[in-house]
């Protein structure tokens, strides 16, 4: 961790690579910027002038550039550092053509940077928001071939102004509070009286000042209208068609559809050709397309074997994060099909049409692409979530299914509204996140499975496990909410409001003839849970459902965290509720989790803390070597705050870790 | 869920009998959605695809001392499943084949999975034909694409039992069932019991029709 990179920066790189890692770094002002004292007062109070900005007549882009830095009184001199000027610049000839009024708010970034020769300093940089979005972001969000993110992250997270900074981190604890905190107290005695008001004021609360891109997010989700030639309704078909935050398409190399996320056949064909040709185009010259934005869109392009992949975002997650989406939806093709008959289908016919092998499973494609659409803090961080019970409690749990196992077993699941409770696994094989994500999507988000009410036996390609071949998952429901006597308590709300109290019994077996041996093993450690308590462990844990993050720490500041452990590739967080339990605030927070993620995953960044505030929350991400950690508090809560709520939720799971994570887990 | 209810039925002088169902047939022809009528008394709308194969059971009365349990596979309709389908019919005592009254191929799909289950399946396997979605040709006459008496003569020369039935609104569904289970041989008791199974794959074992030898019933 933390070596000092200096030595290869490059113009792109300067903001990152200036920042020097020396050993207990602390954040503040360095007083030749005459912003000494009044670091956090400026970034505060920047969320406050920002929104008044914005009621004033919109800059334009490029004429904030270039007036930016006189306009704002506050605002401390540029630095005189020519390569960051230069770097700030190069994206100017762009701007003019893509930014638009809403997204020229003359906000303040402040960037704290640390030089090879141990001085600091805070800069801001001009309010362009394209401009500094395309410094602080495009290099740092990973895996990017074109510079071009900026466009796409017109969200509500334009804002997010970048204080970033190096700090060694390698002791977890303790070294956040020392890095943030340091000035804090300069702040004027007004201005604390101020934010103690105003610091209740939840994330995302104040928003409707510019922000329309998500506007139409209520409305994602709904179907699109056929295509009816007689009524003429293709204008109004269409432009509910583009005004789609997301898009998935799947195609065949030769230009046959497969999936889409939206539209029927005959809407989508046009685009298909197109975009086949231009994916074609690249490949002939053998510079495969990555990506490329168009206007504030962002489409991204990944090849696999036979198929192509197109990812088309004005959501602004990053390009590694839409690859991963993209991933998933291949993955979900091979779970059908397994790559040897996918192969096979192609090398026989390269003009398959491969929709009709797949078959009834489009729910599953597009479950999971609007579970990515929602966001789910689960595939952001590759990582699965536990059922939060004593370490006791999931011993016997786990020496339940150990004992009731019978020789054709491979893996035994017990899963509580898409988080694990239990697994037990040969020594030889662990259980890939991503299989996972596959087979919970398919018992919990789409409906299919669930809705049968039976018991069921899914033959299914796990391909982290092995892409060659079928498993067979004999799976079984019971409802938190009942008593497993009577699976026909509430048949009306069962579709609607059971997925997060849905218990599943899943025995995974190399064997297709299995199900009666399976089914017994799930009669009899049903019996055996329901005898030592378990179940109603099992099923009260359940019921109560994540705690909030002031159950966790009381009185915090934090309004919602994700913290993911490194080595068990597991993460935990707090309830959604209250402050995003709606589809839009959510999306918000996970926008806001994605752009911390993308900036602290970009691939050669060595960026391990950082902080960013805007006008409708303050945030931090934290990378070390244990953990992830991203959290979010209201845009009035000050940064003290901020850190000792970080530091307390990291306590927290220190001190609950073998009950919010399964460690190591039941081998035989 | 469904298979741990008590039958409740031992003991006396009653009959009780227990049978093997599957059902085959194009997909989205309705099978799931008949299958839920008669074990739930359900209808969704919307439904999505089945994946795999879901197991139900679900017991009938036919007369005050006999008892028939069917344990039934709905099996997924997509050429996909296809392979997989001799695991679901091998000891089957009865199958339902179901096709879309709306839809001409399905009835083709149907012919084919009968030739199958008559090649392939249990000898004494009792098949019925269901024409489903019997509620969209009563609303709109002209929807039907499969008359009632081409299915119906198809049925009689291959010696199936035939209804027409809506799993929405549940026309026909228990009559169809009830008539299946009439023309079981209920002297016999079922095929073998899910409860003893223990160990080694003994439901799908093929061509063990009558096996008891795990002794009553465990549940």
């Amino acid at each position: 961790m933390g070596h000092p990179d200096v030595s290869k920066s490059s113009a792109n790189d300067q903001l990152r690579l200036h920042v020097q890692s020396d050993t207990e770094a602390t954040v503040q002002g360095a007083p030749k910027h005459g912003t000494g004292d009044s670091m956090t007062l400026a970034s505060d109070k920047g969320a406050h002038e920002r929104k008044e900005d914005i009621k004033e007549e919109p800059v334009s882009a490029a004429e904030s550039n270039r007036d930016g830095g006189d306009e704002e009184e506050e605002r401390p001199p540029l630095p005189p550092r020519p390569s960051l000027l230069k770097n700030g610049e190069k994206p100017g000839p762009a701007l003019s053509t893509i930014a638009k009024p809403t997204t020229a708010l003359s906000s303040v970034d402040i960037q704290t940077l640390s030089f090879p020769d141990g001085t600091r300093g805070t800069f801001s940089t001009p309010a362009s928001r394209a401009v500094s979005q395309a410094v602080s972001f495009s290099e740092t969000s990973g895996g990017q071939t074109t510079p071009s993110r900026k466009v796409s992250r017109t969200g509500s997270f334009d804002d997010a102004a970048s204080l970033m900074s190096y700090a060694p981190t390698l002791k977890a604890n303790g070294d956040l509070m020392s890095l943030l905190d340091d000035g804090l107290n300069s702040q004027s005695p007004a201005w604390k009286l101020l934010t103690s008001q105003a610091e209740s004021v939840n994330p995302f609360e104040n928003i409707e000042f510019e922000d329309n891109s998500l506007s139409n997010f209520e409305h994602e989700f709904d179907d699109i209208e056929a295509l009816d030639s007689k009524s003429g309704n293709e204008e109004e078909v269409l432009s509910q068609w583009k005004s789609k935050l997301k898009h998935y398409l799947i195609l065949s190399s030769a230009g046959k559809p497969i999936y889409s996320r939206h539209g029927d056949q005959n809407l989508i064909n046009g685009y298909i050709g197109i975009i086949q040709t231009i994916i074609s185009f690249f490949q002939g010259a053998k510079d495969p397309l990555m990506g490329f934005t168009a206007g504030s869109t962002r489409f991204v392009v990944s090849t696999d074997g036979p198929l192509y992949f197109v990812a088309i975002s004005k959501l602004g997650e990053s390009d590694a994060q839409l690859r991963a989406q993209l991933e998933a939806l291949y993955m979900q093709i091979l779970s059908t099909l397994t790559l040897p008959t996918l192969t096979h289908l192609f090398t026989n016919r390269p003009n398959t049409d491969l929709r009709r092998p797949l078959e009834g499973t489009e729910t599953l494609l597009s479950s999971l692409a609007d579970t990515f659409t929602k966001g789910s803090p689960s595939a952001l961080l590759s990582a699965l979530e536990c059922l939060k019970i004593r370490k006791s409690q999931r011993h016997t749990i786990n020496n339940t299914l150990l004992k009731t196992r019978t020789e054709k077993l491979l893996y035994g699941l017990i899963v509580a509204g898409g988080r694990l409770v239990s697994v037990v696994r040969p020594k030889r094989h662990s259980l890939h996140p991503s299989d996972l994500q596959l087979i919970f999507n398919m018992l919990f988000e789409a409906g299919s499975v669930k809705a049968g009410g039976g018991e069921n036996w899914i033959p299914v390609c796990l391909p982290g496990f092995n892409n060659r071949g079928y498993l067979y998952m004999y799976v079984s429901f019971l409802s938190a909410f009942e008593d497993s006597t009577n699976p026909e308590g509430r048949p009306s709300t069962a579709s609607s409001k059971s997925r997060e109290d849905e218990i599943a019994i899943l025995l995974i077996s190399a064997d297709k003839e299995s199900f009666f041996e399976l089914k017994q093993m799930r009669d009899d450690v049903v019996a055996q849970l329901e005898k030592n308590g378990s179940m109603e462990i099992i099923k009260a844990a359940v019921r109560k459902g994540r705690p909030s993050t002031t159950d966790i720490v009381p009185g915090t500041q934090l309004r919602h965290f994700l913290y993911k452990s490194r080595a068990n590739v597991q993460f935990t967080m707090p309830s959604f509720s209250p402050d995003f339990s709606s589809l839009l605030a959510r999306r918000r927070l996970m926008t806001l989790y994605h752009n911390l993620h993308a900036s602290t995953h970009a691939k050669h960044s060595h960026l391990k803390v950082l902080h960013c505030v805007s006008k409708d929350s303050i945030s931090l991400a934290w990378t070390t070597p244990i953990f992830e950690f991203y959290c979010v508090a209201g845009p009035n809560a000050s940064r003290a705050a901020l850190a000792q709520g970080a530091n307390k939720v990291i306590q927290w799971v220190k001190r609950e870790e073998e009950r919010v994570f399964i460690i190591g887990g039941a081998v035989f | 869920m469904a298979a741990r209810g008590p039958t409740g039925t031992r003991g006396g002088n009653n009959r009780f009998a227990q049978f093997k169902l599957v059902l085959l047939g194009e997909s989205a022809v309705g099978k799931s959605s008949l299958v839920l009528r008669f074990v739930k008394d359900q209808f969704d709308d919307f439904r999505e695809s089945t994946i795999g194969a879901a197991f139900l059971t679900q017991t009938i009365s036919l007369d005050d001392q006999t008892t028939v349990k069917f344990e039934i596979w709905d099996t997924a309709g997509q050429e996909r499943y296809k392979s997989l389908a001799p695991m679901y019919y091998r000891n089957a005592n009865c199958a339902v084949v179901v096709y879309d009254i709306t839809q001409a191929s399905s009835l083709d799909k149907a012919k084919q999975w009968v030739k199958e289950l008559q090649r392939q399946a249990n000898e004494n396997i009792i098949i019925a034909l269901a024409g489903n979605k019997l509620d969209l040709v009563t609303a709109q006459p002209d929807k039907r694409a499969i008359q009632t008496a081409d299915a119906e003569a198809y049925a009689r020369e291959a010696g199936l039992l035939f209804f027409e039935t809506s799993a929405k609104t549940s026309e026909n569904v228990r009559e169809l069932f009830t008539s299946i289970a009439k023309k079981l041989p209920l002297d016999q008791a079922g095929p073998r019991n899910p409860r003893s199974g223990g160990r080694g794959g003994v439901e799908l074992r093929p061509e063990t029709p009558g096996t008891q030898s795990n002794g009553p019933c465990a549940c």
